[in-house]
């Protein structure tokens, strides 16, 4: 970027001649500085998994966690600035709440993304404001719905998707990713290859060190959002070491 | 400079020539409670009695777990207006609430348990709620709402097993009066089932699960036989250690014959 310090990156209500605001672009940088996430999306089923960094080992174990619980079934994590994502954590709560209060049911996880990506777009119009250092992935199941993915940038901008990706190596991610086939997946498998892919893409020489948290919802789960669910998160755990010892033998 | 529809007027909220500045906010005016605030100007009335009703609600406690048993019918004054309608809800894997009294008032005070049900699994701590203490949340809503000239309508059982398996078993009326034991019924069940249920208490031991559910299938019948507001189809939530659900709707096991016996009435 050679316009920074040009002066139009103070603030998130101007844009630069050549058409950006680039506390958006500094926001997107937070993101990228943090472990990877990744969401897929299976038959019945949708997983969130995390590469969380362990900084300093003083932290107690369950420290910084970056998937939420935001409703029965829906399940939120994040890639970016931890106070941001509690904080945005507690407005899609607030959001969900409110809905259930109005309409005696489940908030659609499009209509939660709409309103929660809209909250984090007004943050990229004010002079007085910064933009979320975040990437949210927001991840539920129903039987009306199936299994749904949806993703917001830090401009607040979100899309649908089969399975994507944000934080450190989130391009290493994709790339693993367009190998698979979630849409049939079974739950078992769904698993499996998110412990995988968050093995593969773990960069051994800078973060070997850091810890896999999962979320999964599905019919299996009877559609219950759960966080490091003991045996599934074992599963996930045997089937990314599994991949890690294999590629590492390949490389030698 | 800048235009931002976030940035305060110069010197808003400030003080008035000779004021000092508050620090600690701004200088509204705060707001008395609704309940506590006139409407208008003949002041405001509360509702004095509930419109549409449950009647009974019978719970047993037996040993490892709890039976709450209410009818399905909830009635709008004396007509049997509503006939398949659950009045025994599953809280969480350790609670059953069991509603009489006014039914507008039981849904909205469902829909709060239900949403800190939600909160709490939003914590993600492993910490659920306990049958005791929802009883005890119940106690400090209700007899607020009493304190405040506003009460809720409501007559409720609060059944359930503790993290140990311990059984719980309590009743907290519309006032916040409350009070646990190993058998609570509100309504008619209060006058019909208790002494039923009481007269058969072995004094060294609790029941078992077959003497539970036999005396709440008596109290069921003899709540049909007796109790106007009622109707002859019930579901039970139980509630052990290992279960929390609601069975049913069973059918009271209705005998007529003795009818034509019966004269003077």
């Amino acid at each position: 970027m050679s316009t920074i310090g040009t002066g139009y990156d103070l603030s998130a209500s101007q844009f630069s001649p050549d058409g950006r605001v680039f506390q958006i672009d500094y926001a997107s940088k937070a993101v990228e500085k943090s472990g990877t996430v990744i969401g897929i999306r299976g038959k019945d089923c949708v997983v969130l998994a995390v590469e969380e960094i362990v900084v300093d080992k003083l932290y107690e174990v369950d420290a910084a966690r970056r998937i939420f619980t935001i409703e029965k079934n829906i399940g939120m994590a994040i890639a970016g600035l931890m106070a941001d994502g509690n904080f945005v954590a507690d407005i899609a709560r607030q959001e969900a709440a409110n809905f259930r209060q109005q309409f005696e049911r489940t908030i659609p996880l499009k209509h939660l993304c709409d309103r929660v990506a809209g909250y984090i777009h007004a943050y990229t119009l004010y002079s007085a404001v910064r933009p979320f250092g975040l990437s949210v992935i927001f991840a539920s199941w129903d039987e009306t719905d199936g299994p749904q993915l949806y993703k917001i940038e830090p401009s607040g901008t979100s899309f649908g998707y089969y399975a994507c990706a944000s934080g450190k190596a989130k391009q290493q991610a994709k790339t693993e990713m367009e190998k698979y086939k979630f849409a049939d997946m079974s739950t078992d498998e769904l698993v499996q290859s998110g412990g995988k892919i968050i093995y593969q893409v773990n960069d051994e020489v800078n973060n070997k060190d850091f810890r896999f948290e999962m979320g999964i919802v599905g019919r299996e789960t009877n559609g219950v959002h759960f966080i490091n669910h003991a045996s599934w998160s074992q599963l996930a755990i045997e089937a990314g070491k599994a991949a890690k010892t294999a590629d590492g033998d390949n490389e030698i | 400079m800048m235009n931002n529809s976030f940035a305060q007027p110069m010197w808003s909220n400030g003080p008035s020539p000779g004021q000092f500045y508050n620090f600690m906010g701004g200088n509204a005016p705060t707001q008395l409670p609704r309940e506590l605030t006139t409407a208008g100007p003949f002041g405001t009335k509360h509702s004095t009695a509930a419109i549409t009703t449950g009647s009974s609600v019978v719970g047993i406690k037996f040993d490892g777990g709890v039976l709450v048993a209410a009818d399905t019918l909830v009635s709008y004054g004396s007509l049997a207006r509503y006939q398949d309608i659950q009045r025994v809800f599953k809280i969480n894997n350790n609670i059953l609430l069991g509603g009489s009294g006014d039914f507008a008032d039981i849904q909205s005070i469902k829909r709060n348990i239900d949403q800190k049900m939600i909160e709490d699994q939003c914590y993600n701590d492993g910490v659920i709620m306990k049958p005791g203490e929802l009883a005890s949340w119940l106690t400090r809503v209700l007899y607020n709402r009493r304190s405040r000239m506003n009460p809720l309508y409501i007559d409720v059982v609060v059944g359930g097993v503790d993290e140990t398996g311990k059984p719980f078993l309590g009743n907290v009326d519309m006032r916040g009066r409350a009070y646990n034991d190993y058998v609570v019924a509100t309504g008619f069940g209060r006058h019909l089932a208790l002494p039923l249920v009481r007269e058969r208490k072995p004094k060294d031991r609790d029941f078992t699960f077959e003497e539970a559910t036999n005396l709440i299938r008596e109290s069921m019948k003899v709540l049909y036989y007796r109790d106007t507001r009622s109707i002859p189809q019930y579901t039970v939530g139980i509630c052990t250690a290992a279960d929390c659900s609601i069975k049913g709707p069973f059918k009271v096991e209705e005998n007529w014959t003795f009818a034509e016996t019966v004269k003077g009435y």
